[in-house]
């Protein structure tokens, strides 16, 4: 046993290195090119698919998995990507047992839907590991678009607009491409620096150039961005984060799980990474799992989700909560946080009420309990900052609104991704939404 | 439980289910083998004349297609007849029937098309101890090359003359084994018939090309970049096979002759369809080649089991008991009129069926009713075809329900008669008979 395995406080190294090796490897292993086949031949290749009217991005699900049974993975590949160019990345992290698989026939019929999922990892895999060039530049228009944010809304949009001819500049705050698909997904669910690889298969397209370090209302202006740019896409996501505030929350050891998990994806070594011995988890969404899971098989003994309404209101979907608790995570419903508990300048506990709910109104019930913990990873959602973006553009429940074809209230600016009104917490949405944008704005850039 | 004992042109064996001349049958080591798991008798595999044995390629002598899963859907082959010395095969047999006297013996021979060769093997066959010949005159590879096999099978004139030479000068009874290479089956098999033939075999393997290499450009099974059409069995050659015992078994100058079912049996169930038309027993060998001996046991349950479902007492009862029912299309009964019925609450949603309704037949099933996704036959437009219960992945999701008499066709606004009517006296047809 690791000496530090049942050592109080938050340390590094609670399990030896190698084990936090097999505990991160990849949730999905790739389907051989044989299971391939016999996966893709459970597939009825139905009439107007449930699957892809499922699919936010509209991926003509049934023709490419029927392109894998025939040996043709790579037109397979041409087809996803034609409706979503990060389709490698949506094969591994998209809640596709609440999307396609979950109104797959055979789902209705079976309760086993086809491997939608894994059959869009192997085709995509196959294209990129060959290398072959898919997309192809048009003829430069000679008009320029400025893109803020090279997450996956960005750089869908980007690689649109660089299919017909536009020159693509983006303008990314942090120092590294991919967004939530680099730094806030748990680390099993992309292994093997893929999101990096996806980026650089979006770029090979050419005529993208990212700029890092450049954040948008201190860096660059927006209204310096519609001046020099015949057009601007803003896919900044949700660089916010809604912080605990109660007695207590200012304590060492009380942590905000997005920042958990970057930290997680960024290190080389995991075995650096510090857990508590016993954790607390606020929230009810897919951060809160990512980092409750990460914690667990980084070696954290306890690990509690605690979330303030019941199950079926979770955001995280139900094939998250299963994998959370097989991984020994405990989830909590009908508990919100009263106060962090310190003592001796030391993280001891969290205190929660307990909730219920009436006619839709959330309130504490007055009792409440007590849970040990010296770490405590905050995961109640994001927010939009929009201190950058000007009065021009209006916004709508904190987020940006846009049209149907993702205009904003300001001229020649789109939007798209989880910074709009419209977004919902999936990359696979936000590719849609930046696709979508770039072929309204190409229709605007022709006239 | 059900008696399925044997008794084939004169042949007794244990239950109907022999190996065919093939590969399994080549020695004695396989054939003690397909006996120890209970096979009721086998052909074994042909002998040629006396002489250098004959050789083989030394490249892959098979090819297949596959369904889902790899299952193996049918097999092609361009191997020879035996490549063993005439006198090890003839030894082997003679010890094998000894050893084992209640298993059915039959061997397969295939020499040239002179009578002194047939007259030089047919003794030594003979005196094995054989229960009986088959003459292969099915080979479509290699052999027909050389004036042999298929080659003799597909002249009725050649059939005849070697069958009568092997009736002249042996005891045992002669099966002929016919090929399905020829356009009209029953030809062969009243030449057959014609030249004393105790009772025929079929189908030998189709000639075929399972699959082309698309980086070498080679036929596949592929020797050194050249391929040659091999013989194609299993499976997927069953109802090919099914129809050509059928026309056999209701051919007026056939009928009675005994016929050993072969083709693509690989359940008790395909077995029961050849009996069923007329086959008196039936021989097997793809489905052996790809999962062992021991299937043998379950086809003989299986056979057993449905025969004891059904009250049939012995396969007298079973034999030849959907020929009557095999007729030619000018006498079905053009007013039997059924509609496809889709049950809603087994439907899965995927629309094959109306995808395969709207774009190749008659446009009779809806993809929406009243704005949802549903899937209802339209009675106006059904021609009642079963393409969609063919298409459909639900098996008796979708059934063809005949309309009761009286009932109105609302495709033809006409009501069910109920009466008989072919097309040999319906008016529109110009050559008819006045009905009586």
């Amino acid at each position: 046993m690791n000496s530090k395995q049942h050592m109080s406080g938050v340390v590094a190294g609670r399990l030896d290195a190698s084990d936090i090796e097999d505990n991160f490897q990849d949730l999905h292993p790739p389907l051989s090119t044989h299971e391939a086949v016999v996966a893709a031949d459970r597939c009825y290749f139905c009439h107007d698919a449930p699957c892809v009217t499922a699919c936010p991005t509209s991926i003509d699900i049934p023709m490419f998995i029927r392109q894998i049974s025939t040996g043709n993975p790579l037109g397979s590949a041409e087809t996803i990507f034609d409706q979503n160019i990060l389709g490698g990345m949506c094969a591994r992290v998209c809640p596709t047992e609440t999307l396609c698989e979950q109104v797959c026939v055979r789902e209705v019929a079976e309760g086993k839907p086809v491997k939608i999922g894994l059959l869009q990892r192997y085709a995509t895999d196959h294209a990129m590991d060959s290398g072959i060039e898919i997309y192809k530049r048009a003829a430069p228009s000679g008009k320029k678009v400025a893109v803020v944010g090279a997450g996956p809304a960005g750089l869908a949009c980007a690689h649109r607009l660089a299919m017909y001819g536009h020159d693509v500049e983006i303008l990314e705050a942090r120092e590294k491409p991919g967004g939530l698909n680099e730094f806030g997904i748990a680390a099993y669910k992309t292994v093997d620096g893929f999101a990096q690889r996806e980026v650089d298969f979006v770029l090979s397209i050419g005529g993208i150039n990212i700029s890092y370090g450049q954040k948008l209302g201190e860096d660059v202006s927006l209204e310096q961005l519609q001046s020099d740019y015949d057009a601007v896409f803003l896919g900044t996501g949700l660089a916010g984060v809604n912080a605990l505030r109660m007695e207590g929350s200012d304590a060492d050891g009380v942590v905000d799980a997005v920042d958990f998990i970057a930290g997680l994806r960024q290190s080389a070594d995991k075995s650096d990474i510090a857990v508590g011995r016993r954790i607390v988890v606020i929230g009810g969404g897919m951060t809160a799992i990512d980092a409750a899971v990460q914690a667990k098989l980084l070696g954290a003994e306890d690990v509690t989700i605690c979330y303030r309404r019941g199950k079926d209101q979770m955001n995280a979907s139900v094939f998250e909560q299963d994998l959370a608790t097989s991984r020994g995570v405990i989830i909590r419903h009908w508990l919100q946080p009263d106060k962090v508990n310190v003592a001796d300048g030391k993280l001891r506990s969290v205190t929660l009420e307990y909730t219920s709910q009436d006619a839709g109104k959330l309130t504490g019930t007055g009792e409440t309990m007590t849970i040990e913990a010296d770490q405590v990873l905050v995961a109640i959602g994001q927010t939009l900052e929009s201190s950058g973006l000007g009065s021009p553009i209006k916004l709508e429940g904190g987020c940006i609104a846009t049209d149907a074809t993702g205009r904003t209230s300001a001229d020649k600016v789109w939007a798209g991704g989880d910074c709009t009104n419209t977004g919902d917490d999936l990359t696979v949405t936000a590719v849609a939404q930046g696709r979508d944008a770039a072929e309204a704005i190409n229709d605007t850039l022709k006239q | 439980m059900a008696d399925i004992t044997n008794t084939f042109a004169g042949i007794k064996s244990p239950n109907p289910f022999w190996l065919a001349s093939a590969p399994p049958t080549d020695k004695a080591y396989n054939v003690e083998r397909a006996f120890r798991a209970g096979w009721g008798g086998v052909v074994w595999k042909t002998l040629g004349e006396e002489g250098p044995p004959l050789v083989n390629v030394n490249g892959p002598r098979y090819g297949a297609i596959w369904g889902a899963d790899r299952r193996l859907l049918g097999l092609n082959n361009i191997e020879l007849i035996t490549d063993r010395d005439l006198y090890v095969n003839l030894r082997e047999i003679k010890q094998v029937k000894k050893d084992w006297p209640d298993r059915a013996m039959v061997v397969s021979i295939m020499v040239p098309c002179e009578e002194a060769a047939w007259k030089a093997i047919l003794p030594l066959v003979e005196e094995t101890g054989a229960d009986g010949i088959e003459l292969n005159f099915g080979c479509p590879h290699g052999m027909s090359e050389r004036g042999m096999g298929s080659a003799v099978g597909q002249v009725p004139e050649y059939i005849e003359m070697v069958t009568r030479w092997c009736k002249a000068n042996t005891r045992m009874p002669v099966i002929v084994k016919l090929t399905p290479n020829i356009t009209d089956i029953r030809f062969p098999a009243r030449a057959a018939h014609a030249g004393g033939a105790d009772a025929v075999s079929l189908i030998n393997t189709v000639s075929s090309i399972t699959s082309v290499n698309l980086d070498n450009f080679s036929p596949e099974p592929s020797i050194d970049g050249k391929g040659s059409h091999g013989g194609y069995c299993g499976p997927a050659v069953k109802p090919i096979a099914l129809n050509m015992v059928a026309e056999i078994a209701r051919d007026a100058e056939t009928r009675g002759l005994p016929i050993s079912g072969i083709g693509g049996i690989t359940t008790w169930r395909d077995a029961a369809e050849f009996l069923a038309l007329g086959a008196g027993n039936v021989q097997v060998c793809t489905a052996a080649m790809t999962y062992g001996f021991k299937i043998v046991s379950e086809m003989i349950e299986g056979l057993q089991n449905w025969m004891d479902a059904k009250g049939h007492a012995s396969l007298d009862d079973v034999i030849g008991r959907a020929v009557p029912n095999v007729t030619d299309w000018q006498y079905l009964n053009l007013n039997y009129v059924t509609k496809a019925k889709i049950d809603q609450d087994m439907c899965i949603s995927c629309g094959r069926c109306h995808i395969a309704c709207e774009d190749t037949s008659h446009q009779a099933i809806t993809q929406e009713v009243d704005g949802v996704r549903r899937f209802e036959v339209i009675d106006e437009e059904c021609v009642g075809c079963n393409l969609c219960v063919n298409v459909c992945p639900v098996e008796n999701c979708i059934t063809m329900e005949p309309l009761a008499t009286g009932e109105t066709d609302k495709r033809t606004g006409e009501k069910v008669s109920g009466d008989y009517g072919n097309w040999t006296e319906h008016p529109n047809n110009p050559s008819r008979v006045a009905a009586e």
